[in-house]
């Protein structure tokens, strides 16, 4: 029962990294896109792809949070009294991306965009960073089963900086990749060209960031990387071929087989860390088992898991649909 | 300046980790700030869909322009709500890690289920907002629908942990840890039913009361079109109409914290000693056992409670000394129990004004004097449902979970929480400010829209950009294939 409601709670991260992963990506996007006049097409075409699904994107977030502390209470209370530094900055940083985004567009002076932009987009950039950098710290045991571990060097080693930085890149790979087969779609060619160039840009500092990562992860977690090249070996390759893929594709393929590629790399890689940190919770010290809560609360967020396939899933599809659709736009 | 230290000296007990003071100020404050976005997410929604219901089922283009506008101010409120919901979600596992630790297992649990609303609520608000122009009218209508059930429904995941701290139920504890969870007796605790009623109730009333004091102060500078007059009727009629139930539910509520949770009770009346024919002291302070400068009404408290003057209320030393809370604390939940009465009363008051003009001449009240006080009733609605949200929290100290887990044990032992808290209170303000700027000029071009805003039928000049008409041109462009 613990694997399944840790299963959740890992799809729950997936979806996080796919679908909120491609807004922070966008964001960074935004802000890298030079002033008012030059990047004004690339920031429309990102507000235009962003503002209806930011909110539901962002709910993944909720979603992992209330999953990991109901489940495994101890171990998120001891996540929080070791990590409280990049996480208390990247609850700001939500705070300063959502809002900046809704006023960006409610305003119409240039000045005041800019700076709703720019707290939107620098943002968007520290908050993924953090997350990396927290899941780095996890990965490789620097969160202590009790808690209380070192406030700074748990987040602020090489490996999670390099988990760090890979979050920011595959965030940018991914919105990238995104953001081309919808420029794409709407027939613009040469925005189609701009967020296509910057989606290989992406892609090769993804593949660096994921490298050094690795090197990171012989010395900092062996066992991790032992199962990311074993058990967990066909999610690696799945990562790495459809990440390429959607990259060479993306000028050819429908947006939708483009869209899938990208999102499937990205998840493909969430899951290989997940395997590859089974059976373990925390580093390589506390496992699933270990931390979970009673059956009785497995089994009411098992129970929560149906009610979110039986209802949200179809909303959010639904979402979806509309938005590729063109039914939702602004008035 | 050295009222400051004073008062961090008397607020602070010897032996509490450093953090308690900063992180009670801080969830204090962050939860005050989004409990006024609340009711936007659940109950202005519900005033959109009646204008907008009534837009299409009258063809009233005044009804549909204020359920378009009412959405893009949702839009913007559910945004902030949004974000600042997150910012306390991670508190609770940043602030109170000895609160998630221990008893995540069960208090997390209906986190969980509120999970599931929050995302409904975020994906058909998404799908209302942005369809306007593409979705038939009906079609539209209903997408909006879920809004509306999710903020119920997660109104009441949110109030049922909430009610949970106030009465813990459905666990089972062995050395201090749960062991197992009865999820229907977490969910459906003691305090669940009359808390997550009062707090829905305070949705409706709030933002009822907010959306009436912007159409009420457009009247008073002389808009007094059919618009103006819709959006004022339709928020201040809902509010007006809920006050009294509302009313209602606190006393029986009232009640139920006096046969459940008899300190908070002794707070909230402010009653040193046990007894009987226990006066309501209106306002007033304990100071050192006695209660000075309030007026009491002889027995109020004890009729009030058991319905006779003979009900005997458990006071201030029924608490073990231990657990007993301070002076200042029983007088911020008494006072703000006072001001939350008073000020709903008040607005029942000005509901009754309205109900008696409208019943006399189906008309608004034709004295000035009630615009005036309907401008502010939104003010007095929000300090109503922040006093009353001070009630339930503060009259729980010193506990977290009553009787399971205290508020010092509670808190993080790491960090300078006194940063974390600067940071919050100065993105906040920023955040708030911003709020508030950007639907001033959302305000000031829709006035504009609407002719200059002075008399004649405002938003009649609004008509082509009226939902379900034609597209202007910009709308077309971009939904080439």
């Amino acid at each position: 029962m613990s694997t399944v409601v840790a299963g959740g709670l890992l799809l729950g991260v997936l979806a996080y990294a796919v679908f909120g992963g491609a807004d922070f990506g966008a964001g960074f996007w935004d802000l890298t896109a030079g002033g008012a006049d030059r990047g004004r097409a690339a920031r429309a075409r990102i507000d235009h792809s962003l503002a209806p699904v930011w909110e539901a994107n962002h709910t993944w977030l909720i979603y992992c949070l209330v999953v990991f502390w109901s489940a495994f209470p101890a171990a998120f209370a001891a996540v929080m009294t070791t990590m409280y530094l990049p996480l208390g900055l990247a609850a700001f940083g939500i705070v300063l991306r959502g809002s900046g985004f809704a006023f960006r567009k409610a305003v119409l002076r240039t000045s005041q965009q800019r700076l709703g932009g720019a707290a939107f987009a620098a943002s968007s950039v520290i908050t993924p960073f953090f997350f990396g950098a927290v899941g780095g710290g996890i990965a490789s045991g620097r969160v202590p089963a009790g808690g209380h571990g070192d406030p700074v060097h748990s987040w602020l080693n090489p490996m999670s900086v390099l988990t760090g930085g890979l979050a920011v890149a595959v965030c940018a790979y991914l919105a990238a990749v995104l953001l081309a087969a919808d420029a794409r779609r709407e027939g613009d060619g040469p925005l189609e060209a701009w967020f296509r160039r910057r989606a290989w840009l992406a892609a090769w500092f993804s593949g660096a960031m994921a490298l050094g990562g690795l090197v990171g992860a012989r010395a900092d977690a062996p066992r991790l990387f032992g199962r990311l090249f074993g058990e967990a070996l066909p999610l690696t390759a799945l990562s790495v071929l459809s990440g390429g893929a959607a990259l060479l594709l993306v000028r050819r393929a429908s947006p939708r087989v483009v869209r899938y590629l990208a999102g499937g790399a990205v998840g493909a890689l969430v899951l290989a860390w997940g395997s590859g940190q089974y059976p373990y919770l925390l580093g390589d010290h506390t496992t699933i088992e270990s931390a979970a809560a009673p059956q009785s609360s497995l089994a009411t967020l098992t129970a929560v898991f149906g009610l979110a396939v039986l209802l949200v899933v179809p909303s959010l599809a639904l979402l979806y649909v509309l938005q590729q659709r063109a039914h939702l736009e602004d008035t | 300046m050295s009222a400051v230290p004073e008062l961090v000296r008397q607020l602070v007990t010897d032996g509490d980790p450093a953090q308690l003071l900063p992180a009670r100020e801080q969830m204090a404050f962050t939860l005050g700030f989004h409990i006024v976005l609340v009711p936007f997410g659940v109950a202005f929604t519900f005033l959109m869909l009646v204008a907008n219901y009534r837009g299409i089922r009258r063809g009233d283009a005044h009804a549909l322009l204020l359920a378009e506008r009412w959405s893009k101010v949702s839009a913007v409120l559910f945004a902030v709500g949004a974000v600042s919901g997150t910012v306390l979600s991670f508190e609770l596992g940043l602030l109170w890690p000895g609160l998630m630790g221990r008893f995540g297992a069960a208090y997390g649990l209906p986190f969980a289920v509120e999970g599931i609303f929050f995302f409904l609520e975020a994906i058909f608000v998404a799908i209302y907002i942005y369809g306007w122009r593409r979705l038939s009218p009906w079609a539209h209508f209903w997408s909006g629908v879920p809004v509306p059930l999710s903020g119920l429904g997660g109104t009441a995941s949110v109030v049922a942990a909430n009610a949970w701290m106030n009465q813990p139920g459905g666990i089972t504890l062995r050395d201090g840890r749960v062991v197992d969870v009865d999820p229907m007796g977490v969910f459906l605790n003691g305090a669940f039913w009359y808390e997550a009623l009062h707090m829905f109730l305070a949705a409706y009333v709030v933002a009822g009361f907010v959306v009436a004091g912007v159409y009420a102060a457009g009247m008073l500078k002389g808009r007094l079109d059919r618009y103006h007059r819709l959006g004022f009727l339709i928020s201040f009629t809902t509010a007006a109409l809920v006050m009294p139930v509302q009313i209602f539910v606190g006393d029986v509520a009232a009640r139920e914290v006096f046969a459940h949770e008899p300190a908070k009770f002794a707070a909230i009346e402010a009653l040193p000693t046990t007894g009987t024919n226990v006066p309501e002291v209106l306002g007033g302070v304990l100071d050192h056992g006695q209660v000075r400068y309030g007026i009491p009404i002889p027995s109020g408290a004890s009729i009030l409670s058991g319905f006779s003057p003979s009900t005997r209320i458990s006071g201030l030393d029924a608490v073990p000394a231990a657990v007993r809370p301070p002076d200042h604390l029983v007088n911020i939940v008494h006072l703000s129990f006072d001001v939350m009465v008073g000020s709903a009363f008040a607005l029942l008051g000005l509901g009754a004004w309205f109900g008696w003009a409208w019943w006399r001449r189906r008309d608004l009240p034709a004295s000035r004097w009630f615009l005036r006080a309907a401008m502010w009733a939104g003010a007095i609605a929000v300090v109503c449902l922040e006093s009353g949200w001070v009630v339930t929290e503060v009259g729980r100290q010193p506990w977290t979970v009553v009787g399971l887990l205290l508020t010092r044990d509670a808190v993080t032992t790491e960090g300078n929480m006194w940063a974390f808290f600067a940071g919050a209170v100065a993105i906040y303000a920023a955040v708030g400010a911003a709020a508030v700027l950007v639907l001033r000029i959302m305000r000031r071009r829709w006035a504009a829209a609407d002719g200059g805003g002075g008399g004649g039928d405002g938003g009649g000049g609004d008509v082509v950009g009226v939902p379900y008409g034609p597209g202007d041109e910009s709308s077309s462009r971009t939904a080439l294939p």
